[in-house]
Protein backbone atom coordinates (compact mmCIF):
# COMPACT_ATOMS: atom_id res chain seq x y z
CA UNK A 1 0.00 0.00 0.00
CA UNK A 2 3.06 2.35 0.68
CA UNK A 3 3.62 2.28 -3.36
CA UNK A 4 0.26 3.34 -4.37
CA UNK A 5 0.36 6.31 -1.98
CA UNK A 6 3.70 7.22 -3.49
CA UNK A 7 2.51 7.11 -7.39
CA UNK A 8 -0.45 8.78 -5.95
CA UNK A 9 1.63 11.74 -4.76
CA UNK A 10 4.18 11.67 -7.63
CA UNK A 11 1.26 12.43 -10.15
CA UNK A 12 -1.45 14.10 -7.93
CA UNK A 13 0.26 17.54 -9.34
CA UNK A 14 -2.07 18.00 -11.98
CA UNK A 15 -2.27 21.50 -13.52
CA UNK A 16 -5.85 22.70 -13.95
CA UNK A 17 -6.06 23.37 -17.45
CA UNK A 18 -3.83 20.00 -18.80
CA UNK A 19 -6.29 16.80 -18.64
CA UNK A 20 -4.75 13.16 -17.78
CA UNK A 21 -6.24 10.73 -20.24
CA UNK A 22 -6.39 6.97 -19.55
CA UNK A 23 -5.79 4.92 -22.90
CA UNK A 24 -6.06 1.48 -22.58
CA UNK A 25 -5.75 -1.14 -20.85
CA UNK A 26 -8.42 -2.55 -22.80
CA UNK A 27 -8.22 0.04 -26.25
CA UNK A 28 -7.83 -1.19 -30.16
CA UNK A 29 -5.00 0.78 -30.94
CA UNK A 30 -2.23 -0.31 -27.86
CA UNK A 31 -1.93 -3.82 -29.78
CA UNK A 32 -2.77 -5.67 -25.89
CA UNK A 33 -3.18 -4.74 -23.13
CA UNK A 34 -0.96 -1.81 -22.60
CA UNK A 35 -2.46 1.24 -20.45
CA UNK A 36 -0.94 4.50 -20.87
CA UNK A 37 -1.41 7.54 -19.14
CA UNK A 38 -1.63 10.19 -21.09
CA UNK A 39 -1.11 13.92 -19.98
CA UNK A 40 -2.77 16.25 -22.62
CA UNK A 41 -2.42 20.29 -22.91
CA UNK A 42 -5.52 20.55 -25.33
CA UNK A 43 -4.68 18.32 -28.00
CA UNK A 44 -1.19 18.17 -27.61
CA UNK A 45 1.17 15.10 -25.20
CA UNK A 46 2.72 16.78 -22.68
CA UNK A 47 3.26 13.26 -20.93
CA UNK A 48 3.03 9.73 -21.16
CA UNK A 49 3.16 7.28 -18.60
CA UNK A 50 2.47 3.23 -19.59
CA UNK A 51 2.12 0.79 -16.95
CA UNK A 52 2.45 -2.74 -17.80
CA UNK A 53 1.51 -6.21 -16.38
CA UNK A 54 -1.38 -6.32 -17.78
CA UNK A 55 -0.41 -9.57 -19.21
CA UNK A 56 2.36 -10.64 -16.84
CA UNK A 57 2.67 -14.36 -16.50
CA UNK A 58 5.68 -14.99 -14.64
CA UNK A 59 7.50 -16.38 -17.31
CA UNK A 60 11.00 -16.20 -15.04
CA UNK A 61 9.74 -18.33 -12.54
CA UNK A 62 7.88 -20.63 -14.68
CA UNK A 63 11.39 -20.95 -15.92
CA UNK A 64 13.62 -21.49 -12.56
CA UNK A 65 10.78 -25.33 -11.96
CA UNK A 66 10.54 -26.43 -15.68
CA UNK A 67 13.70 -28.19 -17.44
CA UNK A 68 15.49 -26.78 -20.44
CA UNK A 69 13.36 -28.36 -22.47
CA UNK A 70 10.35 -27.21 -21.36
CA UNK A 71 11.23 -23.81 -20.96
CA UNK A 72 10.54 -23.53 -24.88
CA UNK A 73 6.93 -23.51 -25.01
CA UNK A 74 6.90 -20.82 -22.71
CA UNK A 75 9.32 -18.71 -25.22
CA UNK A 76 6.62 -18.81 -27.85
CA UNK A 77 4.35 -17.57 -25.69
CA UNK A 78 6.19 -14.36 -24.68
CA UNK A 79 5.91 -13.23 -28.48
CA UNK A 80 3.66 -14.93 -30.15
CA UNK A 81 4.09 -13.15 -33.57
CA UNK A 82 7.26 -14.30 -34.00
CA UNK A 83 7.59 -17.68 -31.97
CA UNK A 84 9.94 -19.35 -34.15
CA UNK A 85 12.88 -16.12 -33.77
CA UNK A 86 12.12 -16.21 -30.08
CA UNK A 87 13.47 -19.90 -29.83
CA UNK A 88 16.56 -19.52 -31.57
CA UNK A 89 18.33 -17.17 -29.09
CA UNK A 90 17.51 -19.58 -26.31
CA UNK A 91 18.05 -23.00 -27.98
CA UNK A 92 21.08 -21.50 -29.16
CA UNK A 93 22.26 -20.68 -25.77
CA UNK A 94 21.48 -23.46 -23.97
CA UNK A 95 23.36 -25.68 -26.74
CA UNK A 96 26.71 -23.27 -26.38
CA UNK A 97 26.59 -24.18 -22.88
CA UNK A 98 26.56 -27.95 -23.40
CA UNK A 99 29.07 -27.84 -26.60
CA UNK A 100 26.51 -28.98 -29.02
CA UNK A 101 27.43 -28.74 -32.90
CA UNK A 102 23.92 -28.81 -35.07
CA UNK A 103 24.13 -30.46 -38.61
CA UNK A 104 24.10 -27.92 -41.37
CA UNK A 105 21.08 -29.14 -42.49
CA UNK A 106 19.32 -27.86 -39.20
CA UNK A 107 21.11 -24.97 -39.38
CA UNK A 108 19.49 -24.08 -42.60
CA UNK A 109 16.17 -25.19 -41.69
CA UNK A 110 16.17 -22.58 -38.60
CA UNK A 111 17.48 -19.84 -41.10
CA UNK A 112 14.25 -20.35 -43.39
CA UNK A 113 11.76 -20.66 -40.84
CA UNK A 114 13.15 -17.33 -38.89
CA UNK A 115 13.35 -15.63 -41.86
CA UNK A 116 10.01 -16.52 -43.37
CA UNK A 117 8.63 -15.33 -38.92
CA UNK A 118 10.32 -11.92 -39.78
CA UNK A 119 8.90 -11.97 -43.24
CA UNK A 120 5.31 -12.67 -40.97
CA UNK A 121 5.89 -10.50 -38.54
CA UNK A 122 6.66 -7.32 -40.57
CA UNK A 123 3.60 -7.83 -42.19
CA UNK A 124 1.57 -7.86 -39.10
CA UNK A 125 3.65 -4.84 -38.22
CA UNK A 126 2.75 -2.84 -41.15
CA UNK A 127 -0.65 -4.31 -41.85
CA UNK A 128 -1.55 -3.22 -38.43
CA UNK A 129 0.27 0.31 -38.74
CA UNK A 130 -1.66 0.79 -41.72
CA UNK A 131 -4.55 0.12 -39.65
CA UNK A 132 -3.83 2.97 -37.92
CA UNK A 133 -3.57 4.90 -39.98
CA UNK A 134 -7.23 4.26 -41.60
CA UNK A 135 -5.72 1.94 -44.28
CA UNK A 136 -8.04 -1.12 -44.15
CA UNK A 137 -6.83 -2.57 -47.68
CA UNK A 138 -2.99 -3.56 -47.07
CA UNK A 139 -3.88 -5.03 -43.73
CA UNK A 140 -6.48 -7.79 -46.12
CA UNK A 141 -3.55 -8.45 -48.35
CA UNK A 142 -0.97 -9.02 -46.12
CA UNK A 143 -2.76 -11.40 -44.19
CA UNK A 144 -3.84 -13.37 -46.93
CA UNK A 145 -0.12 -13.87 -47.53
CA UNK A 146 0.83 -14.52 -43.86
CA UNK A 147 -1.69 -17.27 -43.71
CA UNK A 148 0.41 -19.26 -46.33
CA UNK A 149 3.58 -18.76 -44.64
CA UNK A 150 1.69 -20.08 -41.47
CA UNK A 151 0.79 -23.16 -43.38
CA UNK A 152 4.41 -24.20 -43.84
CA UNK A 153 4.71 -24.01 -40.06
CA UNK A 154 1.98 -26.02 -39.75
CA UNK A 155 3.36 -28.47 -41.89
CA UNK A 156 6.77 -28.56 -40.09
CA UNK A 157 5.67 -28.56 -36.40
CA UNK A 158 1.86 -28.94 -35.91
CA UNK A 159 1.25 -25.63 -35.12
CA UNK A 160 0.21 -22.37 -36.79
CA UNK A 161 1.32 -19.49 -33.81
CA UNK A 162 2.89 -21.51 -31.55
CA UNK A 163 5.19 -23.63 -32.80
CA UNK A 164 7.88 -25.46 -30.44
CA UNK A 165 9.75 -26.17 -33.25
CA UNK A 166 13.35 -25.50 -32.80
CA UNK A 167 14.83 -28.09 -29.86
CA UNK A 168 17.77 -27.97 -28.34
CA UNK A 169 20.19 -30.42 -30.24
CA UNK A 170 18.01 -29.51 -33.39
CA UNK A 171 14.35 -29.71 -34.62
CA UNK A 172 10.84 -31.40 -33.64
CA UNK A 173 10.19 -32.50 -36.67
CA UNK A 174 11.90 -33.19 -40.21
CA UNK A 175 10.62 -30.86 -43.29
CA UNK A 176 8.40 -31.90 -45.50
CA UNK A 177 9.61 -33.45 -49.00
CA UNK A 178 7.79 -30.31 -50.81
CA UNK A 179 9.34 -27.50 -48.37
CA UNK A 180 12.01 -25.68 -51.04
CA UNK A 181 9.07 -25.66 -53.93
CA UNK A 182 6.58 -24.52 -51.24
CA UNK A 183 8.54 -21.53 -49.61
CA UNK A 184 9.72 -20.49 -52.78
CA UNK A 185 6.25 -20.01 -54.06
CA UNK A 186 5.42 -17.80 -51.02
CA UNK A 187 8.79 -15.85 -51.78
CA UNK A 188 6.80 -15.47 -55.34
CA UNK A 189 4.04 -14.31 -53.71
CA UNK A 190 5.07 -11.85 -50.92
CA UNK A 191 7.12 -10.19 -53.33
CA UNK A 192 4.39 -9.30 -55.42
CA UNK A 193 2.49 -8.47 -52.71
CA UNK A 194 4.92 -5.90 -51.64
CA UNK A 195 5.22 -4.15 -54.58
CA UNK A 196 1.60 -3.59 -54.52
CA UNK A 197 1.76 -2.35 -50.74
CA UNK A 198 4.50 -0.31 -51.67
CA UNK A 199 2.71 1.77 -54.68
CA UNK A 200 -1.06 1.31 -52.90
CA UNK A 201 0.32 2.48 -49.06
CA UNK A 202 3.73 3.15 -48.87
CA UNK A 203 3.97 6.25 -51.02
CA UNK A 204 0.16 7.08 -50.99
CA UNK A 205 -0.04 11.00 -50.14
CA UNK A 206 -2.15 10.70 -47.22
CA UNK A 207 0.12 7.75 -45.30
CA UNK A 208 2.98 9.83 -46.42
CA UNK A 209 1.50 12.92 -44.35
CA UNK A 210 0.13 10.94 -41.48
CA UNK A 211 3.37 8.79 -41.00
CA UNK A 212 6.12 11.21 -41.62
CA UNK A 213 7.68 13.67 -39.39
CA UNK A 214 6.15 12.24 -36.25
CA UNK A 215 7.90 10.33 -33.28
CA UNK A 216 11.50 10.96 -34.37
CA UNK A 217 14.07 9.11 -32.55
CA UNK A 218 17.81 10.18 -33.42
CA UNK A 219 20.16 7.83 -33.06
CA UNK A 220 22.49 8.89 -30.29
CA UNK A 221 19.08 9.25 -28.16
CA UNK A 222 18.11 5.51 -29.38
CA UNK A 223 21.28 3.58 -28.63
CA UNK A 224 21.52 5.27 -24.94
CA UNK A 225 17.31 3.91 -24.55
CA UNK A 226 18.98 0.67 -25.93
CA UNK A 227 16.31 0.24 -28.67
CA UNK A 228 17.15 -2.08 -31.59
CA UNK A 229 15.29 -3.86 -34.53
CA UNK A 230 13.50 -1.83 -37.02
CA UNK A 231 13.47 0.90 -34.71
CA UNK A 232 17.40 1.70 -34.15
CA UNK A 233 17.70 1.48 -38.44
CA UNK A 234 15.42 3.66 -38.94
CA UNK A 235 16.90 6.53 -37.23
CA UNK A 236 20.16 5.86 -39.60
CA UNK A 237 22.04 3.30 -37.67
CA UNK A 238 23.48 0.23 -39.54
CA UNK A 239 23.43 -2.36 -36.58
CA UNK A 240 21.83 -5.55 -37.28
CA UNK A 241 23.24 -8.58 -35.43
CA UNK A 242 22.81 -10.94 -38.54
CA UNK A 243 25.54 -9.10 -39.75
CA UNK A 244 27.07 -7.25 -36.79
CA UNK A 245 28.03 -10.39 -35.18
CA UNK A 246 26.97 -13.11 -37.49
CA UNK A 247 25.30 -16.22 -35.65
CA UNK A 248 24.12 -19.35 -36.69
CA UNK A 249 25.12 -19.26 -40.73
CA UNK A 250 24.03 -15.71 -41.04
CA UNK A 251 27.76 -14.99 -42.02
CA UNK A 252 27.00 -17.46 -45.45
CA UNK A 253 24.49 -15.12 -46.72
CA UNK A 254 24.69 -11.91 -48.66
CA UNK A 255 21.97 -9.39 -47.76
CA UNK A 256 22.16 -5.92 -47.22
CA UNK A 257 21.12 -3.78 -43.82
CA UNK A 258 18.13 -1.18 -45.09
CA UNK A 259 18.65 1.86 -42.64
CA UNK A 260 16.20 5.04 -42.42
CA UNK A 261 16.92 8.26 -44.78
CA UNK A 262 14.25 10.18 -44.24
CA UNK A 263 13.10 10.03 -48.31
CA UNK A 264 9.76 11.94 -46.88
CA UNK A 265 10.58 13.53 -43.41
CA UNK A 266 13.11 13.70 -41.15
CA UNK A 267 15.59 10.71 -40.33
CA UNK A 268 13.61 8.37 -37.45
CA UNK A 269 10.10 9.22 -38.02
CA UNK A 270 7.37 6.66 -37.95
CA UNK A 271 7.71 6.35 -42.08
CA UNK A 272 11.00 5.41 -42.04
CA UNK A 273 10.16 2.55 -39.68
CA UNK A 274 7.87 0.97 -41.79
CA UNK A 275 9.97 1.47 -44.96
CA UNK A 276 12.93 -0.37 -42.86
CA UNK A 277 10.42 -3.16 -42.83
CA UNK A 278 9.04 -3.13 -45.97
CA UNK A 279 12.49 -3.51 -47.42
CA UNK A 280 13.67 -6.10 -44.46
CA UNK A 281 11.19 -8.24 -45.97
CA UNK A 282 12.82 -8.41 -49.41
CA UNK A 283 16.14 -8.87 -47.36
CA UNK A 284 14.56 -11.84 -45.82
CA UNK A 285 13.33 -13.27 -49.16
CA UNK A 286 16.93 -13.41 -50.41
CA UNK A 287 18.34 -14.89 -47.50
CA UNK A 288 16.00 -17.76 -47.62
CA UNK A 289 16.59 -17.85 -51.89
CA UNK A 290 20.38 -18.03 -51.25
CA UNK A 291 19.35 -20.77 -48.11
CA UNK A 292 17.48 -22.86 -50.07
CA UNK A 293 19.53 -22.77 -52.83
CA UNK A 294 22.70 -24.20 -50.25
CA UNK A 295 20.48 -26.31 -48.07
CA UNK A 296 20.50 -30.67 -48.05
CA UNK A 297 17.57 -32.16 -47.81
CA UNK A 298 19.25 -35.57 -46.65
CA UNK A 299 20.03 -36.21 -42.88
CA UNK A 300 18.68 -36.18 -39.23
CA UNK A 301 17.65 -33.49 -37.85
CA UNK A 302 18.23 -34.32 -34.37
CA UNK A 303 21.67 -34.62 -32.75
CA UNK A 304 22.27 -37.08 -30.12
CA UNK A 305 21.95 -35.61 -26.45
CA UNK A 306 22.39 -36.47 -23.01
CA UNK A 307 18.98 -38.40 -21.73
CA UNK A 308 18.69 -35.07 -19.07
CA UNK A 309 20.37 -32.06 -19.87
CA UNK A 310 22.80 -30.42 -16.65
CA UNK A 311 24.47 -27.50 -18.16
CA UNK A 312 26.65 -25.53 -15.43
CA UNK A 313 27.71 -21.95 -15.88
CA UNK A 314 26.19 -19.00 -17.36
CA UNK A 315 25.95 -17.63 -20.50
CA UNK A 316 24.26 -13.93 -22.33
CA UNK A 317 22.51 -14.98 -25.92
CA UNK A 318 20.78 -12.68 -28.43
CA UNK A 319 19.68 -12.70 -31.85
CA UNK A 320 18.00 -10.66 -34.21
CA UNK A 321 14.65 -10.80 -33.48
CA UNK A 322 11.93 -9.07 -36.27
CA UNK A 323 11.45 -6.65 -32.98
CA UNK A 324 14.94 -6.37 -32.56
CA UNK A 325 17.63 -7.50 -30.13
CA UNK A 326 15.60 -10.53 -28.35
CA UNK A 327 18.45 -11.65 -25.41
CA UNK A 328 18.66 -14.61 -22.79
CA UNK A 329 20.85 -14.80 -19.58
CA UNK A 330 20.53 -18.15 -19.13
CA UNK A 331 21.88 -19.39 -15.25
CA UNK A 332 22.67 -23.39 -14.92
CA UNK A 333 23.71 -24.75 -11.56
CA UNK A 334 24.17 -28.37 -12.63
CA UNK A 335 20.65 -29.70 -12.48
CA UNK A 336 18.02 -30.14 -14.99
CA UNK A 337 16.46 -26.74 -14.10
CA UNK A 338 18.00 -23.53 -14.63
CA UNK A 339 18.80 -21.18 -11.94
CA UNK A 340 17.71 -18.40 -13.80
CA UNK A 341 16.22 -17.38 -16.91
CA UNK A 342 16.48 -13.31 -17.82
CA UNK A 343 14.47 -12.38 -21.16
CA UNK A 344 15.31 -9.36 -22.41
CA UNK A 345 12.40 -8.83 -24.32
CA UNK A 346 13.04 -6.33 -27.19
CA UNK A 347 9.16 -4.87 -26.88
CA UNK A 348 9.91 -4.29 -23.28
CA UNK A 349 12.97 -2.05 -24.12
CA UNK A 350 11.73 -0.38 -27.21
CA UNK A 351 8.33 0.50 -25.49
CA UNK A 352 10.32 2.91 -22.78
CA UNK A 353 11.21 5.12 -25.02
CA UNK A 354 7.66 6.22 -25.92
CA UNK A 355 7.51 9.07 -23.11
CA UNK A 356 10.32 10.47 -25.15
CA UNK A 357 9.19 9.97 -28.98
CA UNK A 358 5.38 10.93 -28.31
CA UNK A 359 5.69 14.22 -26.41
CA UNK A 360 5.05 17.68 -28.73
CA UNK A 361 2.88 15.73 -30.88
CA UNK A 362 -0.62 15.38 -31.19
CA UNK A 363 -2.74 12.81 -29.17
CA UNK A 364 -3.90 10.97 -32.71
CA UNK A 365 -0.13 10.78 -33.52
CA UNK A 366 0.38 8.63 -29.95
CA UNK A 367 -1.84 6.21 -31.93
CA UNK A 368 0.56 5.91 -34.78
CA UNK A 369 4.24 6.43 -33.00
CA UNK A 370 2.80 3.32 -30.79
CA UNK A 371 1.91 1.15 -34.10
CA UNK A 372 5.13 1.97 -35.43
CA UNK A 373 6.94 0.82 -32.13
CA UNK A 374 5.75 -2.64 -33.41
CA UNK A 375 5.24 -4.31 -29.75
CA UNK A 376 3.50 -6.97 -28.70
CA UNK A 377 2.64 -6.90 -24.97
CA UNK A 378 3.38 -10.91 -24.09
CA UNK A 379 6.67 -9.63 -24.73
CA UNK A 380 7.05 -6.80 -22.43
CA UNK A 381 5.35 -8.28 -19.84
CA UNK A 382 6.31 -11.98 -19.84
CA UNK B 1 39.21 -5.72 -26.64
CA UNK B 2 39.32 -8.57 -24.39
CA UNK B 3 37.90 -8.58 -20.72
CA UNK B 4 41.44 -8.69 -19.51
CA UNK B 5 42.69 -5.19 -20.63
CA UNK B 6 39.30 -3.52 -19.53
CA UNK B 7 39.67 -4.98 -16.32
CA UNK B 8 43.37 -3.65 -16.16
CA UNK B 9 42.32 -0.27 -17.01
CA UNK B 10 39.64 -0.32 -14.59
CA UNK B 11 41.81 -1.46 -12.02
CA UNK B 12 44.32 1.21 -12.73
CA UNK B 13 41.79 3.87 -12.60
CA UNK B 14 39.87 2.85 -9.80
CA UNK B 15 42.04 0.78 -7.72
CA UNK B 16 40.08 -1.25 -4.55
CA UNK B 17 36.55 -0.82 -6.16
CA UNK B 18 37.41 -3.43 -8.95
CA UNK B 19 37.71 -6.24 -6.63
CA UNK B 20 38.34 -9.11 -9.25
CA UNK B 21 38.27 -10.68 -12.61
CA UNK B 22 36.73 -13.82 -13.13
CA UNK B 23 37.26 -16.56 -15.71
CA UNK B 24 35.84 -20.01 -15.54
CA UNK B 25 35.12 -22.46 -17.55
CA UNK B 26 31.60 -22.17 -18.60
CA UNK B 27 31.24 -18.99 -17.49
CA UNK B 28 31.92 -15.72 -19.93
CA UNK B 29 34.96 -13.27 -18.17
CA UNK B 30 33.12 -11.15 -15.59
CA UNK B 31 34.13 -8.61 -13.36
CA UNK B 32 33.40 -7.99 -9.76
CA UNK B 33 32.81 -4.34 -8.62
CA UNK B 34 31.92 -2.68 -5.51
CA UNK B 35 28.50 -1.75 -4.74
CA UNK B 36 29.27 1.71 -3.93
CA UNK B 37 31.40 2.70 -7.27
CA UNK B 38 29.06 1.35 -9.25
CA UNK B 39 27.94 5.08 -11.20
CA UNK B 40 31.47 5.78 -11.10
CA UNK B 41 32.59 3.03 -12.94
CA UNK B 42 29.88 2.88 -15.63
CA UNK B 43 30.21 6.80 -16.52
CA UNK B 44 33.87 5.80 -17.09
CA UNK B 45 32.89 2.90 -19.20
CA UNK B 46 30.88 5.25 -21.25
CA UNK B 47 32.74 7.66 -21.57
CA UNK B 48 36.45 6.57 -22.18
CA UNK B 49 37.98 6.86 -25.74
CA UNK B 50 38.93 2.96 -25.29
CA UNK B 51 36.17 1.36 -24.00
CA UNK B 52 33.05 3.56 -25.58
CA UNK B 53 30.47 1.51 -24.09
CA UNK B 54 26.94 3.11 -25.23
CA UNK B 55 24.51 0.51 -25.15
CA UNK B 56 23.34 -1.83 -21.89
CA UNK B 57 22.59 -5.03 -23.52
CA UNK B 58 20.98 -6.24 -20.06
CA UNK B 59 20.89 -5.39 -16.43
CA UNK B 60 19.65 -8.63 -14.56
CA UNK B 61 19.42 -9.30 -11.20
CA UNK B 62 19.99 -12.85 -9.69
CA UNK B 63 19.22 -14.45 -6.20
CA UNK B 64 22.86 -15.93 -5.27
CA UNK B 65 21.60 -17.83 -2.18
CA UNK B 66 23.19 -15.19 0.71
CA UNK B 67 23.86 -12.49 -1.73
CA UNK B 68 21.46 -10.82 -4.66
CA UNK B 69 23.87 -10.37 -7.76
CA UNK B 70 23.25 -7.71 -10.02
CA UNK B 71 24.59 -8.18 -14.20
CA UNK B 72 25.00 -5.64 -16.02
CA UNK B 73 26.04 -6.52 -19.64
CA UNK B 74 27.22 -4.01 -22.08
CA UNK B 75 28.14 -3.56 -25.78
CA UNK B 76 29.86 -0.95 -27.58
CA UNK B 77 28.15 -0.36 -30.96
CA UNK B 78 31.33 1.96 -31.97
CA UNK B 79 33.73 -0.38 -31.45
CA UNK B 80 32.37 -3.63 -31.09
CA UNK B 81 33.05 -5.69 -27.50
CA UNK B 82 31.24 -6.62 -24.86
CA UNK B 83 31.74 -6.53 -20.98
CA UNK B 84 30.03 -7.96 -18.25
CA UNK B 85 30.25 -6.85 -14.36
CA UNK B 86 28.86 -7.61 -11.71
CA UNK B 87 27.71 -6.24 -8.52
CA UNK B 88 27.45 -8.81 -5.37
CA UNK B 89 25.25 -7.09 -2.25
CA UNK B 90 23.93 -8.63 1.11
CA UNK B 91 20.49 -10.22 0.76
CA UNK B 92 19.91 -8.14 4.36
CA UNK B 93 20.51 -4.94 2.39
CA UNK B 94 20.17 -5.02 -1.28
CA UNK B 95 21.22 -1.02 -2.04
CA UNK B 96 22.87 -0.35 -6.00
CA UNK B 97 23.38 3.03 -7.03
CA UNK B 98 21.36 3.43 -10.24
CA UNK B 99 22.70 4.02 -13.69
CA UNK B 100 19.78 5.33 -15.02
CA UNK B 101 21.33 8.65 -15.67
CA UNK B 102 24.69 6.82 -17.33
CA UNK B 103 21.87 4.31 -19.62
CA UNK B 104 18.45 5.47 -20.15
CA UNK B 105 17.38 1.88 -20.81
CA UNK B 106 18.09 0.65 -17.47
CA UNK B 107 15.06 2.70 -16.23
CA UNK B 108 13.31 -0.12 -16.95
CA UNK B 109 15.40 -3.01 -16.02
CA UNK B 110 16.06 -1.76 -12.55
CA UNK B 111 12.79 -1.14 -12.05
CA UNK B 112 11.91 -4.81 -13.11
CA UNK B 113 15.19 -5.78 -10.77
CA UNK B 114 13.44 -4.14 -7.91
CA UNK B 115 9.89 -5.80 -8.88
CA UNK B 116 10.83 -9.40 -8.85
CA UNK B 117 14.26 -9.60 -7.34
CA UNK B 118 14.29 -6.94 -4.49
CA UNK B 119 17.65 -5.04 -5.44
CA UNK B 120 17.15 -1.46 -4.71
CA UNK B 121 18.81 1.54 -6.77
CA UNK B 122 19.60 4.09 -4.70
CA UNK B 123 18.81 7.44 -6.79
CA UNK B 124 16.35 6.06 -8.93
CA UNK B 125 13.70 8.24 -10.03
CA UNK B 126 10.88 6.08 -9.97
CA UNK B 127 11.59 3.04 -8.12
CA UNK B 128 8.18 1.17 -8.00
CA UNK B 129 7.40 -2.29 -9.34
CA UNK B 130 6.75 -2.45 -12.92
CA UNK B 131 5.18 -5.97 -13.79
CA UNK B 132 3.49 -6.97 -10.96
CA UNK B 133 0.92 -4.78 -9.41
CA UNK B 134 2.06 -1.64 -7.56
CA UNK B 135 0.56 -3.18 -4.27
CA UNK B 136 2.09 -6.51 -4.87
CA UNK B 137 3.96 -8.03 -1.61
CA UNK B 138 7.25 -9.67 -1.66
CA UNK B 139 9.51 -9.94 -4.54
CA UNK B 140 8.75 -13.04 -6.46
CA UNK B 141 11.96 -14.28 -8.02
CA UNK B 142 13.81 -14.60 -4.61
CA UNK B 143 14.32 -18.39 -3.76
CA UNK B 144 12.79 -18.22 -0.65
CA UNK B 145 9.53 -16.37 -2.09
CA UNK B 146 6.30 -18.01 -0.88
CA UNK B 147 3.36 -17.03 -2.75
CA UNK B 148 0.20 -15.35 -0.98
CA UNK B 149 -2.56 -17.42 0.07
CA UNK B 150 -4.93 -14.10 -1.64
CA UNK B 151 -4.39 -10.75 -3.16
CA UNK B 152 -7.25 -8.14 -3.16
CA UNK B 153 -9.79 -11.34 -2.00
CA UNK B 154 -8.74 -13.67 -5.06
CA UNK B 155 -7.28 -16.82 -4.55
CA UNK B 156 -3.62 -16.35 -6.01
CA UNK B 157 -2.14 -20.13 -6.64
CA UNK B 158 -4.37 -21.77 -9.43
Amino acid sequence: MDELKRIEVEYGNIESDKMRLNMGPQHPSTHGVLRLEVELDGEIVTDVVPHLGYLHRCFEKHAEKMTYPQVIPYIDRMDYICSMNNELPYVMGVEKMLDIQVSNKVEYIRVIMCELNRIANHEIAVAAFGLDTGALTPFLYFFRDRERILSIFEKASGGRLLYNYFWIGGLAHDVHPTFKEDVLDIIRQVRVTNEEIINLLIYNKIFVERAANIGILPADVAINYGVSGPMLRGSGVKFDLRKNEPYSIYDRFDFDIPVGKGEVGTVGDCWDRTIVRMNEMEESCKIIEQAIAQMPMEGDVREKLPKKIRPKGEIYTRAENPKGDLGFYIVGNGTDKPERVKARGTSFVNLSVIPEISKGYMFADLVLILGSIDIVLGEVDR
Amino acid sequence: MQAQEIFEILKEKFGEAIIELKAEPNFETYVVIKAESVFDVSIFLRDDDRLQFDYLMCLSGLDSGENLTVVYHLHSTKLAHKFIYKVIVPKADPKVPTVERVWRSADWHEREAWDLIGVEFVGHHNMIRILCPYDWEGHPLRKDYQTPEYYHGMKVPY
